[in-house]
């Protein structure tokens, strides 16, 4: 089992350093990505573009950090031959950013759009309702975003498993959304463009709560050793509490 | 019922069993060495798979090199050990009293961490086992000696100097053919006592590629303090603590999951 103490307790000083900090800087970046993508959300609902163009420029900086924690990661490896909890963890750093930076491009889509909307080249659809139930949506995946990040600082299976239970949520809220989106289509197919726009974003939402959940089983894989992936949650809970 | 619950039972027994799916070479049980008054190993239980490579790791001191002598009675040697327990091959103790030692170290051979080739050529080093069985034809010789030198992964380096004397060889070369002597008299069980800690790095891989391939033909035990060498040619691995055996198991699980927290601080490098 990985824990949090276990981290820095190795003789080689320098290898606590270099573990510690790439682990602070997947921390940053996934405090960069959160933040990437509540101002998306906020640029979206606000059709404001000025911030939906800061979102566009930043995802450079998340790109960067992917690769600076690649090659770090890259160079623990060849050089410390990392076993066990410490291998463990480099593969779920390695997985983690990759899903991170998907997350980033998922909220650089949603601040085109949103740039799109401001600027007059896609009008906004009529009616509150669809804007609810994205910004529902929305902060239902942030959460999850936030949550899964947590999990990974803190090593917590618990709330990896509470963070995978929420992505079943999201996907049914985004299916509501779709079915919402069709009937909207179907009664105006001058506007479907448009609705197809719509569509995208909650899709880009729906796909950052998968990120969150994959980054979840990444947790329960660095701390207990076993890879939960492509299973029902009832299948993955039984499982991760099986072990603790 | 009852048997159902049996069956349940016997079934996690055996998923729990790494060598479930092994034959078993050498079954060591309740083990304990004595050195005068200090106790080396404490109720050793542990079982050798057939024809597989089983690494011994853990830090100096924690027994793994005197487990490995007990194999082949090596400790029969030194005068304070006193050993208690049993250890069976093909179901043998072989410290029931009246053992033919000669002929348990002639089924099971050594190589230790210095090369010691015998100060002869390369030829008789290899032929030494097969004389000392009072085989001396030549034709015989000649065709075990070339078995085992290419056995040993030498054959192509030496060929053309079978008598020269060995002690002119690379210590590489050397150690390699201190295997090519043990596999000569055709034993079951290899005792590789940190066979590459004194070789450069190329070496090493030679003597790990042989390792690999020897598996084939012989059930090997090998002590190493290099655990990427453990990682990399042990189907199997013991961790061992200050007398105890603290886990055995698949090496693949030891070096990405091991189940107890001194193995786990071992290999990472972490304060035990």
């Amino acid at each position: 089992m990985m824990d949090n103490e276990v981290l820095g307790q190795h003789i080689s000083q320098q290898f606590n350093a270099d573990l510690e900090n790439i682990r602070e800087d997947v921390l940053a970046m996934g405090g960069l990505v959160e933040e990437q993508m509540s101002k998306a959300l906020e640029a979206f609902t606000k059709h404001d573009s000025a911030l939906a163009q800061e979102v566009i420029d930043n995802d450079d900086k998340v790109n960067d950090l992917e690769i600076k924690i690649d090659d770090d990661c890259t160079k623990i490896l060849a050089k410390r031959q990392p076993a066990a909890g410490d291998l463990r963890l480099i593969i779920t750093v390695l997985k983690t950013i990759t899903d991170l930076e998907r997350i980033g491009d998922e909220a650089e889509k949603i601040a085109r759009l949103a740039k799109d909307i401001a600027t007059g080249k896609t009008n906004p659809l009529d009616g509150k309702l669809h804007y609810g139930a994205m910004i529902h949506l929305g902060n239902h995946v942030k959460k999850m975003l936030h949550d899964s990040l947590d999990a990974f600082a803190r090593m917590d299976v618990e709330t990896a498993l509470e963070v995978a239970k929420l992505d079943n949520q999201a996907d049914d809220e985004y299916d509501a959304i779709s079915r919402q989106l069709i009937t909207y289509m179907m009664e105006e197919p001058r506007r479907i463009s448009e609705v197809l726009d719509f569509m995208w974003s909650a899709r880009a939402l729906e796909r950052i709560g998968d990120h969150a959940n994959n980054i979840c089983e990444y947790v329960v894989y660095m701390v207990q050793g076993q890879d939960v992936r492509h299973m029902s949650w009832d299948e993955m809970s039984r499982r991760t509490r099986e072990v603790q | 019922m009852v048997s159902k619950m049996t069956e349940v039972t016997e079934k996690n027994a055996k998923q729990n069993d790494p060598l479930a799916n092994e034959k078993i070479a050498i079954e060591v049980e309740k083990l304990n060495l004595f050195y005068g008054d200090k106790q080396a190993l404490y109720d050793i239980d542990l079982k050798i798979p057939e024809k597989k490579v089983t690494a011994f790791i853990g830090p100096s001191g924690c027994g793994k090199s005197t487990l490995l002598r007990c194999f082949n009675r090596m400790n029969d040697l030194v005068d304070i050990a006193k050993i208690n327990g049993e250890i069976r091959m093909g179901g043998e103790n072989i410290y029931k009293p009246g053992l033919d030692v000669a002929e348990l170290r002639r089924n099971v051979g050594m190589v230790f961490q210095k090369p010691n080739p015998f100060p002869k050529s390369i030829y008789e080093n290899v032929a030494y086992g097969l004389r000392l069985q009072g085989i001396n034809k030549k034709r015989t010789l000649d065709e075990v000696v070339e078995w085992a030198l290419k056995g040993a992964a030498l054959w192509d380096e030496v060929k053309d100097r079978l008598h020269d004397n060995a002690l002119g060889m690379s210590g590489g070369q050397q150690q390699r053919l201190c295997i090519a002597r043990a596999i000569a008299v055709q034993p079951e069980v290899l005792l590789l006592d940190e066979p590459a800690s004194a070789l450069d790095p190329i070496s090493t891989l030679k003597i790990e590629e042989l390792i690999h391939d020897l598996k084939k033909d012989y059930t090997i035990v090998i002590v190493t303090h290099n655990m990427q060498q453990a990682a990399r040619v042990s189907d199997y691995t013991a961790f061992m603590y200050i007398g105890d055996l603290i886990e055995f198991d698949n090496t693949d699980k030891i070096f990405t999951n091991p189940t107890q927290k001194k193995t786990e601080d071992y290999i990472t490098g972490r304060y035990g």
